[in-house]
């Protein structure tokens, strides 16, 4: 099923980039799998600039057309990830990370729900250690057993 | 108390959220990119002049005076649309006003274009591939650069240039300098 979704999706996409692109683009050419299987990591791992919701890998905008080929020049001149990274983030801004990195302004998205996740634990301890006081109390002196009923 | 106002408080907290997103997101375009050179010197360039191919330009030919850097291309229908605002903003004086094509497919198709409409620009840049334009993190057309006399990028719009965002972001940023009648 998933399968079947997945190629019709695919058939909208390729018949739509046809319809929006006058010219057909130049595929990038690998010189080795290797090469190809790091290129299409680095570009999944960034968002196209024109058309916000894809990603580099994906785009058939003609930007990204370019910033594709570019990034394979890169990788030829033996850059790293991160240099890549880092040369389209100079250019284009932090939002071209698909995955935005760990700084004072990101803290916040990186660590508040786990933060979230702690404050909540600590509310839950908190309701069951004072329940378990009172039920506590109550097992001492149980002279009201009627109203303990009514905490539930 | 606390625990009766604690309801109020949250929904307080929460509407607030919301509508700081609603105002964020009140922007024209949200799909805008803020320029990450905005207080940086100009990326180096070396173009030909569109008009005059054999005419490199470099940023130092154009140091010494701010321009308005517009980038547009004769595919680009919103280019078209913006056209009279820039030959508006060019015929006023108060800033050059540089053209930047962009991405053409045809060699004379720019010209053509320039000839049809008119050419507002002082000089005009070509970047046929777009490897340059990826230095001044341009991604589509229209774009406008700011640069100062120091060759500092200072504002940047993506989209077509208006009226009112000239008077209201650009000549605000511009030095005071007497407008000749």
């Amino acid at each position: 099923m998933k399968r079947i979704v997945f190629a019709l999706l695919m058939c909208c996409v390729v018949s739509l980039a046809f319809a929006m692109q006058p010219q057909p683009v130049a595929p990038n050419v690998y010189r080795n799998p290797a090469e190809e299987t790091r290129f299409h990591a680095l570009a999944s791992s960034l968002r196209c600039v024109m058309c916000q919701n894809e990603s580099l890998a994906d785009s058939q905008a003609p930007i990204a057309h370019d910033l594709r080929r570019e990034i394979l020049e890169l990788m030829r001149q033996g850059k790293s990830d991160a240099q890549i990274r880092e040369f389209l983030v100079a250019r284009y801004g932090e939002f071209v990370l698909y995955k935005p990195r760990i700084e004072p302004a990101t803290w916040l998205l990186w660590f508040g729900p786990l933060a979230l996740f702690v404050a909540g634990g600590v509310t839950v301890a908190f309701i069951v250690h004072r329940r378990a006081m009172r039920l506590d109390a109550q097992a001492q002196a149980p002279e009201s057993p009627i109203e303990s009923s009514e905490d539930w | 108390m606390l625990r009766r106002l604690l309801p109020l408080i949250i929904f307080v907290a929460l509407g607030g959220l919301l509508f700081a997103g609603i105002q964020l997101s009140r922007h024209e375009d949200p799909g805008a990119l803020p320029s990450p050179l905005i207080g940086k010197p100009a990326p180096a360039f070396a173009l030909p002049e569109l008009l005059a191919p054999d005419k490199i330009v470099r940023n130092s030919d154009l140091a010494g005076a701010p321009y308005v850097l517009n980038v547009w291309g004769s595919w680009c229908v919103n280019c078209q649309e913006e056209h009279p605002v820039i030959t508006a903003l060019a015929a006023r004086g108060i800033v050059k006003v540089v053209g930047y094509n962009y991405h053409e497919v045809e060699p004379g198709d720019a010209p053509r274009w320039l000839a049809q409409f008119g050419n507002p620009y002082a000089l005009i840049l070509s970047d046929v591939d777009g490897r340059t334009a990826l230095d001044w993190g341009i991604y589509g057309a229209p774009e406008s650069f700011l640069v100062d006399a120091r060759g500092i990028v200072r504002w940047k719009h993506v989209g077509p240039l208006t009226d009112e965002i000239i008077a209201h972001e650009l000549m605000p940023l511009l030095p005071a300098k007497k407008v000749s009648p």
